[in-house]
């Protein structure tokens, strides 16, 4: 079962702890430390973090509860090698999904040609009618992507989701690193490690890039939910770093489809909106009458194409499951290529011969709700309790086109702090991939999420995952090392 | 800047400052209550309610008036929004929510504060009050400190309106509450003056010694009354903060280049200020002039929140 024979970054397959080529440093450092002292640190990291506010409120807890999500300090590494390949499978696998997400609310050439069932596309919740209407500026939907990855082995790599909404979580891999820069300096005197600190320039870039005017410095703003959501340390953090405005749906007014915000000297014009707040809340007038968070007439703004939403609505249609598991379909039709990064094998549950076996290997499988997220509505089967299978089966059965099933991975594993000893611990992990006018821009580095429960695979924050730092090292060094 | 966020560093300003406030309300009411016998401890805890203008919800709230009741009120009690407690809750709420405005010092300067009072519902006996002032005192300073660092913008300069505002308002509550203390001579009130009531008067806007430079004689009720209203070099009279308003606007109106009501406001009651002694404001009633200075500087809070359009 997964855990046993999982492969670990850092040893490999190696039974004796011997680490993989080019990571012995690493290996070393992790090993030799005198016994308490990398507590000791990761101690201090997690005060640091709670001094700074880097909270997330858990949904259902108490008072938004604040927390800090764990934070581990034994990096995750990725060769110079493995990072090329992913790298040009991120851009390869965004490119197609922008192609996608642009032909769906445009000529529908997908559908013509028979590659997805029209239903699986037109009559899918996140199908965006209102959007069907216009084109965002410089035709770029997904500006901001989040593409989960896992490994199973030294090759295998595989998307597990596209997060093609308004995906979170790069504030943890920056400051993830200014807290390894600080307590762990002798680390990066060991391995190249690339930085990452030129996200925020690289996000405001891409925010400028796409702006509906052709003024020389265009208006670009964050527009959070507020200070009660989860993410907002993420929000004001990268508003902060990029030095544009954080603002809310009440900041901000539209005039005659001209989107304006309320400052103290009077109205300002605003070009670029970083939204991060769903499409159902974006315009009362549109989606859910009943948000405050919003701003009447902004999709009006929209259509005009007087304003970009960044990510522009709609984009959910290529994060919804069902239609994930078209993705390598996908990739093909737009750019005539093989996908470099393959799906983990899924069932569409929707389709009967697939539901049939889902429903015999259930306690094996992981299923997933197709609109689900944040770990929420899924099965693991493997340590589900048998109540927990049923009520799925039940679901199954009454609803087959909301879920989709996979295979239990044996999710690559990262050595991690655990009960006073170095344990491999089940990681994914999220790098994020910006798309511009002027092109894809993606950081060396990302977000790796940990699963800190002994032998468990569900790595979200809200079900008790940590992070760690992802170091993505650069080329010259591994010629020398062989 | 987002006139909500002018809005939000604003209140952060009013909040700290009067966060600032109870603290030494409340430990100068410690001092002068176990100077006191039982009764005029009693008297010392209600006066305090008073000056921050509680004594009334107190008495509605239907708690026994009790001396460590009164503590835990203006302390840490959650039901009231004038405890300190209530005013670092709200200050953090409003650093929160213009939290890219703030520096991470000022910013954790104000969360450090919240968390010495978050989990305590109980204040403790006199010394464990007094311990819990200084360690929240210690971080309102550091908070201060933080803010006297930030960047000379819109920023730094509205947390600072806020907090000139605030403090004209708390400086005349203070005198109004105490106002039957501070008569000129030959009008004495209640018999012997207490001398104990003048120090704690001065110890609230932490000036017991500067008075004595400033007056080199004994202290007279009168000129403390003088002190808290007209002395220039001190920072809590009404002097001062309509000063600090009128400096702290001029900076947005250089800026920008133009000036609006709270501009005009805040300089006509400086040249009434200035043009007034304490004599003619004895003459007039003291009471009745507090009573119109806290309507004026109200006035003047509602012209700036309109003119930065957060109100």
């Amino acid at each position: 079962m997964a855990g046993k024979a999982a492969f670990d970054e850092l040893w490999g397959f190696s039974r004796g702890r011997k680490p993989r080529n080019g990571f012995e440093p690493l290996a070393e450092w992790s090993g030799n430390a005198p016994p308490g002292e990398l507590e000791r640190r990761q101690q201090a990291a997690e005060a640091a973090f709670r001094n700074l506010g880097i909270t997330f409120a858990v949904y259902g807890e108490a008072e938004a509860a604040e927390r800090i999500i764990p934070f581990d300090i034994i990096p995750r590494v990725f060769s110079a090698a493995e990072w090329k390949r992913l790298e040009a499978g991120l851009e390869q696998r965004v490119n197609a999904i922008n192609a996608f997400i642009d032909d769906v609310y445009g000529e529908r050439r997908i559908l013509a040609d028979g590659v997805i069932p029209e239903d699986i596309v037109l009559a899918n919740a996140q199908f965006c009618i209102p959007c069907a209407a216009a084109r965002p500026p410089h035709g770029v939907y997904a500006h901001i992507c989040g593409i989960d990855l896992v490994r199973t082995g030294p090759e295998q790599f595989y998307v597990l989701e596209d997060n093609a909404r308004t995906p979170s979580g790069v504030s943890y891999m920056l400051e993830n690193r200014e807290t390894m820069l600080r307590l762990c300096p002798e680390l990066f005197d060991l391995l190249p490690v690339r930085p990452v600190d030129s996200y925020p320039e690289l996000l405001r870039d891409t925010l400028r890039s796409v702006s509906p005017r052709r003024s020389a410095d265009p208006v670009c703003v964050l527009l959070t939910p507020g200070q009660y959501n989860s993410a907002y340390y993420e929000h004001a953090f990268l508003a902060d770093n990029m030095g544009i405005e954080l603002v809310e749906g009440r900041d901000l007014e539209v005039d005659d489809d001209i989107v304006w915000m309320r400052t103290i000297d009077g109205r300002v014009r605003v070009d670029v909106i970083y939204r991060r707040i769903d499409d159902a809340f974006l315009d009362p007038l549109v989606f859910r009458p009943d948000s405050a968070l919003g701003v009447p007439g902004l999709m009006a703004a929209y259509t005009a194409g007087n304003v970009t939403l960044v990510n522009a609505p709609g984009t959910g249609i290529a994060d919804d499951k069902a239609i994930y598991s078209y993705m390598p379909e996908i990739v093909r039709y737009y750019s005539g290529e093989d996908p470099i990064l393959p799906n983990v094998e899924t069932w569409r549950c929707r389709e009967p011969d697939a539901l049939k076996y889902v429903l015999e290997h259930l306690g094996e499988m992981v299923v997933k709700l197709v609109d689900g997220s944040g770990g929420y509505g899924m099965l693991v089967g493997p340590t589900a309790t048998s109540t927990e299978i049923e009520r799925f089966r039940a679901a199954l059965k009454a609803e087959p086109h909301r879920y989709i099933a996979q295979p239990t991975l044996a999710l690559s594993t990262v050595p991690t702090l655990a009960e006073g000893d170095i344990a491999p611990r089940h990681v994914d992990f999220r790098p994020f991939v910006l798309t511009g006018a002027d092109g894809v821009r993606i950081v060396p580095g990302g977000l790796t999420r940990v699963a800190l429960r002994k032998g468990s695979l569900v790595v979200n924050s809200s079900q008790g995952g940590g992070t760690k730092d992802s170091f993505v090292l650069a080329p010259q060094c591994e010629g020398e090392r062989g | 800047m987002l006139s909500r966020t002018a809005g939000h560093l604003y209140w952060l300003g009013r909040y700290m400052e009067r966060a600032e406030f109870t603290c030494r309300l409340v430990e100068a009411t410690v001092r002068l209550s176990v100077l006191g016998d039982h009764e005029a401890g009693e008297r010392a805890w209600r006066s305090a309610l008073s000056v921050v203008g509680v004594h009334e919800d107190f008495v509605a709230d239907g708690e026994p008036f009790t001396v460590p009741a009164a503590r835990r009120y203006l302390t840490l009690a959650e039901e009231t929004p004038s405890s300190i407690r209530s005013c670092l809750a709200a200050a953090r709420n409003n650093a929160l929510a213009a939290r890219t405005a703030l520096t991470v010092e000022v910013w954790q300067a104000i969360n450090r504060a919240w968390t010495i009072v978050r989990d305590r519902s109980r204040p403790g006996r006199e010394q464990a009050t007094l311990n819990l002032i200084e360690e929240l005192k210690a971080e309102i300073r550091g908070f201060e400190g933080a803010v006297g660092r930030m960047l000379r913008s819109e920023g730094h300069w509205f947390i600072r309106l806020g907090a000139a505002v605030e403090r004209g308002d708390n400086t005349a509550r203070l005198l109004d509450v105490k106002y039957y203390l501070l008569l000129p001579p030959g009008q004495e009130v209640g018999g012997a003056l207490d001398r104990d009531q003048w120090t704690t008067i001065l110890q609230i806007v932490s000036a017991r010694t500067a008075y004595r430079h400033i007056y080199q004689g004994p202290l007279q009720p009168w000129l403390v009354a003088d002190f808290l209203i007209f002395r220039r070099e001190m920072p809590r009279s009404l002097i001062a903060a309509a000063d600090e308003a009128v400096e702290l606007l001029g900076e947005f109106a250089a800026l920008s280049g133009r000036q609006g009501p709270a501009d005009r406001l805040a300089r006509q009651r400086l040249d009434r200020l200035e043009d007034l002694d304490i004599v003619t404001v004895f003459q007039g009633g003291l009471h009745e002039w507090l009573a119109a200075y806290i309507g004026e500087n109200a006035a003047l809070d509602g012209a700036i929140a309109r003119q930065f359009r957060f109100g």
